[in-house]
């Protein structure tokens, strides 16, 4: 006797614990293995790039900060290295040094929030989590010092930054930078050798090297995948030509890799935010541009890395206050495009830990 | 056998006579009160009323405090749980609602009654509305045997452990039947893992018991209890207490086996569509095995209400239900959950052979020695169950193997701040 069955289709989303913001998927189950897998995007489309055309480009920034808002700044930073290229102007150098270290402080913090979601996917229950977001209000105090805000900062302007950095934020800083990577290895401790972690990341949600590769993925996932490939070598912008740092590169892409090569870039981070504190020259902190802005008809194209890939700005101007045409290359939902290849044959409980390995935001994915 | 309700409590004439101190009182204090009942309705005496009828009396009363326990204990277990959590994950935990929060479980139980008691439209009503009892009441009949001080278990069965295994199993049933008739596809998913996972587990559970057994000669935890006169159990049982407290926490669900509710995968899986009252019978069914199989546990392997100091037993039970339960949120705090078949692979390839090595461990040592087993067997007895557990664990490859993170180019990591050292944990090239 044969016994009859019949696969189930599983919503997964858009209202579950772990779907990192209003992400759906619907999921073709055979008992608890996934044969099939259809992201259903959109939830939070909010039309920021049709939004952008009405604004003048300084409003824009405030659009930037809701797209991923666990990297606000780099969204910022990208948005205003695109304007610069598009009027041809540069900002001032310590203009530049703050922004590095604000970027580098937001790749922190983003690391931190998808680490520990990672985390709380795979049942650790909230603990690490709950450590991460820690020291994540450490950098969220530093950020308000300098731009007044916890989540949303609107701080860097085209030209440079909208204010100096208070006389408090480098003290703050540099207890910060000396405190954080003792943290790093407290958590290294906790985690990297714990055999449940390891029986449930290793080998799991192997992306290959030649298919990150042809899907166009970038960030912590490409190079877990071992291609040692980010922006801030490849296309050194702001100061990163002139700071010594490693790229950290998985050997299989799995989800394991995927989490050491996070724990890692945070100390990487760390090393560029030291040099730019030591290197940081006395100056102007914005260009001295009007308060609108009109850039020549022309287009340009920008691209920083975020915490979760390259994020790029593609800004038409046909010369008037505002832009033709905004186009955003979201990092969050280009990485997604693999999804189904990764999930495909794995059970429900790795489909949760592979979603989450990969650290995706939906402000940013919907847009 | 008509031993019932702190009937064991209601003595022959004579039996307390001459101890009329007020520490015996403390001590004996339940069997004290069944027997004051006992003397005050007139027991033993000539035209008295008959024993059936005391009988009933007492056993209801001690079944009004057994279930009592169960159910006013699980909402502080809820909060120690809740404040102990916070406490791991570096927060405070609940502590709006009076002192300390220790009123939160009042509101917690205000608020669920108040709730609204939503069943699906497309649910099995009847079996819907059936599975939080199926659950809980059988959970609560556990509690039945479980000694509390020196006489003074509500029924003092010859089966006791059987009896609680038989129970908690049947609560399982609950489990399918509230997966089932939700219609849901999370509790779906939720009731296919219980049933899996459970049956699994319950075989190690009961083959780490039986090395208890075989040393106390009963199946009555009563008499297991006065059993570990010298040591406790845990001493002559190292390996059968760390399997049965592994396959305990799957049985109850806790982290890292919570398969049938893991909130990041099935939301809350099985009891996904309850709310209000129905909701807040599983939740008294699962607090209330987690109480009952610390009860348990104390008793079979921490010498239950023995203590070595003049305590009353309860307060020793008590304290070490405690720490039992602390143990078992602080597992909760700490660990991932693992991936169902890995779960399975662990109670099958794992625990079952450690189990069955300590039942022929267990047997061989009582058959050479039939007296009482000498002290010098301890230390052999840790150090046998190491052995096992770490052999057994090196033969099925759990072994952490962890990864190193390539940097292509300048191998240098070091700090760049002149003047300082850090020390890096790193690997690297």
């Amino acid at each position: 006797m044969t016994l009859k069955t019949e696969p189930i289709i599983v919503n997964i989303g858009p209202q579950h614990p772990s779907t990192h913001g209003v992400f759906r998927l619907r999921i073709l189950f055979d008992g608890e293995v996934i044969h099939d897998v259809e992201p259903v995007f959109g939830y939070l489309h909010r039309g920021s790039e049709k939004l952008a055309e009405e604004r003048t480009y300084t409003q824009i920034v405030t659009l930037t900060d809701r797209l991923d808002y666990l990297a606000a700044m780099s969204n910022n930073l990208s948005y205003c290295l695109s304007v610069e290229k598009l009027m041809g102007i540069e900002a001032p150098e310590r203009a530049k040094y703050i922004r590095t270290i604000m970027a580098e402080l937001m790749r922190i913090s983003s690391h931190l929030m998808g680490l520990g979601f990672f985390l709380q996917d795979l049942g650790a229950f909230a603990t690490p989590l709950m450590y991460m977001f820690r020291e994540r209000e450490k950098i969220m105090d530093l950020f308000e010092m300098a731009s007044g805000a916890r989540i949303t900062y609107t701080y860097m302007r085209p030209g440079g930054v909208n204010d100096d950095l208070p006389p408090e934020f480098m003290p703050a800083l540099r207890k910060f930078a000396d405190e954080m990577p003792g943290y790093i290895d407290e958590y290294e401790r906790l985690l990297r050798e714990n055999e449940i972690l390891i029986t449930r990341t290793k080998g799991v949600g192997v992306l290959p090297r030649d298919l990150a590769i042809n899907g166009s993925l970038s960030g912590p996932a490409l190079r877990a995948s071992g291609v040692p490939w980010d922006l801030r070598k490849a296309d050194p912008y702001e100061v990163y030509s002139r700071v010594q740092f490693d790229l950290p590169v998985g050997q299989i892409g799995d989800n394991y890799d995927r989490f050491l090569v996070r724990l890692e870039e945070m100390r990487q981070s760390l090393r560029i935010v030291r040099q730019c504190m030591q290197q940081m020259p006395a100056g102007p902190f914005r260009a001295d541009l009007p308060m609108l802005l009109r850039p020549p008809k022309g287009d340009a194209y920008a691209h920083v890395e975020g915490p979760k890939g390259e994020l790029g700005f593609y800004l038409v101007s046909d010369g008037s206050i505002s832009p033709y045409r905004c186009a955003i290359r979201a990092p969050s939902f280009i990485n997604l495009s693999l999804l189904k290849e990764m999930l495909v044959g794995w059970k429900i409980a790795d489909m949760i830990t592979i979603v989450g390995s990969l650290d995706f935001n939906m402000g940013e994915v919907d847009r | 056998m008509a031993v019932s309700a702190l009937a064991t409590g209601c003595q022959p004439p004579g039996f307390f006579d001459g101890q009329n101190l007020w520490h015996e009182w403390v001590v004996n204090f339940f069997p004290r009160i069944g027997d004051s009942i006992c003397r005050g309705m007139g027991g033993h005496a000539d035209g008295g009323p008959p024993n059936w009828l005391i009988y009933l009396v007492l056993g209801f009363l001690g079944s009004l405090i057994v279930v009592n326990i169960a159910a006013l204990g699980v909402p502080f277990v809820v909060l120690l749980e809740r404040k102990l959590l916070g406490r791991f994950q570096n927060r405070i935990g609940p502590n709006r609602v009076g002192p300390f929060g220790l009123l939160q479980p009042v509101a917690d139980a205000l608020k669920l009654m108040t709730k609204e008691d939503i069943t699906p439209a497309a649910a099995d009503k009847i079996v819907f509305a059936l599975a939080p009892l199926a659950f809980a009441i059988p959970i609560i009949l556990m509690f039945a045997p479980i000694p509390w001080a020196d006489h003074a278990s509500l029924a003092n069965l010859d089966i006791g452990i059987l009896w609680v295994i038989a129970v908690t199993t049947a609560a399982e049933a609950g489990i399918f039947m509230a997966g089932w008739s939700s219609n849901n596809k999370y509790s779906l998913f939720g009731a296919m893992r219980a049933v899996a996972l459970l049956v699994s587990y319950e075989i190690p559970l009961v083959l780490s018991l039986l090395g208890v057994v075989l040393l106390a000669g009963t199946l009555n935890l009563s008499e297991i209890v006065l059993d570990q006169r010298f040591a406790p159990n845990i001493l002559w049982q190292p390996l059968g207490f760390f399997v049965f407290i592994i396959a305990v926490s799957a049985e109850l669900n806790r982290a890292p086996f919570d398969q049938l509710e893991a909130e990041s995968e099935l939301v809350s899986g099985f009891h996904t569509e309850y709310s209000g009252m129905k909701w807040a019978m599983v939740q008294l069914g699962e607090y209330a095995a987690l109480i009952g199989f610390s009860a348990i546990i104390a008793t079979l392997f921490l010498s239950g209400w023995k203590g070595p100091l003049w305590i009353p037993g309860y307060i020793w039970l008590v304290t070490k239900m405690a720490f039992i339960l602390c143990a078992f949120i602080w597992v909760r705090a700490t660990i991932p959950r693992m991936r169902i078949d890995q779960i399975m692979a662990f109670g099958w390839k794992f625990l079952l052979p450690l189990s069955i090595i300590n039942i022929f461990a267990t047997a061989a040592e009582v058959i050479a020695f039939p007296d009482a087993l000498p002290y010098w067997l301890i230390p052999i007895n840790i150090a046998f169950a190491g052995a096992c557990v770490v052999g057994m664990a090196k033969l099925l490859g759990f072994q952490p193997k962890t990864r190193k993170i390539v940097i292509p180019g300048r191998p240098v990591i070091g700090d760049d701040t002149p003047g300082r050292i850090v020390p890096l944990m790193r690997g690297g090239n």
